[in-house]
C-alpha cells in the first residue's frame, strides 16, 4: 500500500518535471525565434508561470513533508509573484516609450 | 537522473536567453532576456539542490529570486527616465 503510494507520487512528480522542462525549452526557443518584442514577451512569460509552477511542484512532491518543501514553496510563491510583475513592468515601459506592437505581419503574408 | 535532464533543459534555455540578449535589437529585448536568465538561475539552483542532495542551495535560490526582481525593476526605472528625458521614442 505504502510502496504503491510512493510510486504514484514519484510518477506524478516526474510527469510534472517533464512538463516543466518542455515548457522551459519552448519558452527559450520562442524568445530566440519570435519576430516581435511583445510576442517574445509572451514566450518568456510561459517560462515564468507554467514552468515555475510545474518544476517546483514536482520538486515539492519529491521532497515530501519537510523543511525543503517549505523553502521550495516560498521560492515558488516569490517567483510567481515577481515574474508576472517584471513582465508587466517591461511591457508597460516599452509601450510608454513608444515602441509599437507589430500588427501587420499576417496581412502582409495574405495579400 | 531526471534532475540531470531538467538542469540540461534549463541550461539550454539560459544559453538561448543569452543569445537573445546579445542579438536583441532593442534594449527591452535585452532586459527581457536578462530577466529570464535570472529567473532560470533561481530554478537551476533549486534543481541543483536536489541533483547533488544539498539542501542549502535552496536558500541561495530564494535569495536570487528576490535579487532578480529588485534588479530588473531598478534597471527599468532607469531606462524609462532616460527615454523620457531624451524624448527618444525608439527605445534603442
Amino acid at each position: 500500500m505504502i510502496e504503491g503510494l510512493h510510486l504514484f507520487v514519484d510518477i506524478v512528480s516526474w510527469i510534472l518535471l517533464i512538463i516543466g522542462s518542455i515548457c522551459v525549452l519552448i519558452g527559450g526557443i520562442g524568445v530566440l525565434r519570435m519576430p516581435d518584442f511583445y510576442s517574445r514577451l509572451h514566450a518568456a512569460s510561459l517560462t515564468d508561470t507554467m514552468a515555475t509552477l510545474a518544476l517546483l511542484s514536482g520538486m515539492i512532491l519529491q521532497a515530501g513533508f519537510s523543511l525543503a518543501a517549505a523553502k521550495l514553496f516560498a521560492i515558488m510563491l516569490f517567483l510567481l509573484l515577481t515574474g508576472p510583475t517584471a513582465t508587466y513592468a517591461l511591457a508597460n515601459s516599452a509601450l510608454l516609450s513608444g515602441y509599437k506592437p507589430k500588427t501587420d505581419v499576417l496581412e502582409k503574408k495574405v495579400s | 537522473m531526471i534532475f540531470a535532464g531538467v538542469s540540461c533543459a534549463i541550461l539550454v534555455t539560459m544559453v538561448l536567453a543569452i543569445a537573445r540578449a546579445i542579438k536583441g535589437p532593442t534594449v527591452y529585448d535585452r532586459l527581457l532576456a536578462v530577466n529570464m536568465f535570472g529567473t532560470k538561475t533561481a530554478l537551476l539552483l533549486a534543481v541543483i539542490a536536489f541533483l547533488f542532495g544539498r539542501a542549502d542551495f535552496l536558500d541561495l535560490a530564494l535569495a536570487y529570486a528576490l535579487i532578480n526582481l529588485v534588479g530588473v525593476l531598478a534597471v527599468l526605472e532607469f531606462f524609462q527616465n532616460r527615454i523620457d528625458a531624451n524624448g527618444d521614442a525608439s527605445g534603442d
